[in-house]
């Protein structure tokens, strides 16, 4: 299933887009620092076209996608999480090529401060896009009858938390996202620029939970899964 | 005011058009490129890193002032190439294989030329044998490394091993730095420096060069 939407639905937040380039929200932020933030969404809704692409995927087949080519950690959050789901969907969104050339274009002309906020907003937008097909598939979910009341989506991706960047390519044949223009480099990197990729699982709230102990935990500092699990619990 | 002085001031302002004019007057002078380099355009920029140090101003008004840092470097630049004056160092910088999340790459990157440095920007997705060869070859002292992906962190390790079996380690030094990459991760993998933030990464470069 392909589905578009509007620059709107995925507008990013100024504190987050800030955050980002390390001003903190309590901040008193210059107004010269304000209008480069209006410029760079004014330039990211000029360039942005979201798409993103989603397909139901059973738990053997995803057992397959997941191993890839070996590469992942030993234990995995998503290894321990997807077989007591009760159910997948693949997915990947992308903000198309024109917002990753804006970006290149900024640096390349040396307009550094706005390059690097366009960039903090894309990716922004990009994460509040793969939010939103989260949102969509679990909504297909619930008007299907297919979900518990107290059942939660959380969507993983290669490249984090020991799922290995070239099960990308796994993920890529069963998907195809070639449809929405995202492609697949040599070394498991999509293009365009802000893309995303990766699992949604489907499962009773209690079956998402896990510790932060895996072997590649010790050596992470941003612990967003913390802030994912916490905000699951609070749906 | 000193008119290099008013050099300084212009970079630290971000006002890139009147860093190039005044760089342009003080050049007609007759005032030695080095100095102009040295006591106008880096003097402003190194004001600006401390300002960004003690949190008085934001990342981007640190790169307002690498835009008027460099409108005066592209004036100064030929003069100093053509009277032999050498770079306070070459740096190699790259995101490693398999990861193409090179903004603070890009960040350190733009601040270190504002310092003063030479710096060969190999992109994103660099293997790390191309960040050894191109830093060989190159005379490099230092290559800097970044990685946003904790499955891709272990390549640094890769360049770190290969610079040792090439008996390079302590002539080619190295920098690694990024979202999930700590300074006990630099430790375990024999990396030389840790930068926390792109300001950090000059600070740390200029150590590991032995430049003030």
């Amino acid at each position: 299933m392909i589905l578009d939407f509007a620059f709107r639905e995925i507008t990013p937040r100024r504190e987050a887009v800030l955050g980002q380039l390390g001003i903190p929200p309590v901040a008193d932020v210059p107004e010269h620092i304000d209008a480069l933030y209006a410029t760079a969404t004014q330039l990211l809704a000029e360039s942005a076209a979201p798409r993103a692409v989603l397909a139901d995927i059973a738990i053997d087949d995803f057992a397959d996608v997941f191993r890839g080519e070996g590469h992942n950690a030993p234990r995995t959050p998503v290894g321990d999480i997807f077989p007591r789901a009760e159910h997948l969907a693949l997915f990947a969104a992308t903000l198309g090529e024109a917002t990753g050339r804006a970006i290149t274009y900024g640096f390349e002309t040396r307009d550094f401060a706005l390059a690097s906020m366009l960039d903090a907003a894309a990716s922004e937008s990009a994460d509040a896009l793969a939010e939103l097909a989260e949102r969509r598939y679990e909504s297909q979910l619930r008007e299907r009858g297919w979900m518990e009341p107290d059942g939660g989506v959380l969507r993983y991706s290669p490249g984090y938390c020991g799922w290995h960047v070239t099960g990308q390519r796994r993920l890529f044949a069963h998907l195809r996202p070639e449809r929405i223009g995202i492609t697949l480099t040599e070394s498991c990197l999509m293009q365009p620029l802000k893309s995303v990729s990766g699992v949604i699982v489907a499962a009773a709230t209690a079956a998402h939970e896990f510790a932060p102990t895996y072997d590649f935990c010790e050596a992470c500092e941003t612990f967003e899964c913390r802030d994912r699990l916490r905000a699951l619990r609070a749906r | 005011m000193d008119r290099l002085t008013a050099i300084a001031n212009a970079v630290i302002a971000g006002r890139h058009t009147e860093a190039a004019e005044l760089t342009q007057r003080v050049i007609d002078q007759g005032i030695a490129p080095q100095t102009i380099l040295d006591d106008g355009l880096i003097a402003g920029m190194n004001v600006v890193g401390e300002r960004f140090r003690v949190h008085e101003i934001f990342l981007p008004d640190v790169l307002l002032a690498a835009k008027a840092m460099y409108a005066g470097m592209d004036l100064l630049k030929p003069l100093l190439e053509a009277g032999g004056v050498t770079s306070r160092g070459k740096i190699v910088i790259g995101t490693v294989r398999g990861d193409l999340h090179d903004i603070g790459k890009n960040l350190v990157g733009i601040m270190l030329r504002g310092a003063g440095f030479d710096v060969i920007d190999l992109g994103h997705d660099v293997a790390p044998e191309r960040m050894v060869e191109t830093a060989r070859t190159e005379g490099a002292t230092v290559i800097g490394m970044s990685a946003l992906l904790t499955t891709t962190m272990p390549v640094m390790q890769e360049v770190v091993d290969l610079l040792r079996d090439a008996r390079l380690t302590g002539t080619i030094k190295t920098l690694v730095g990024g979202a999930p990459v700590t300074k006990t991760y630099a430790r375990e993998i024999g990396a030389d420096a840790f930068g926390f933030d792109a300001a950090n990464a000059v600070d740390v470069v200029k150590q590991l060069c032995g430049v003030r």
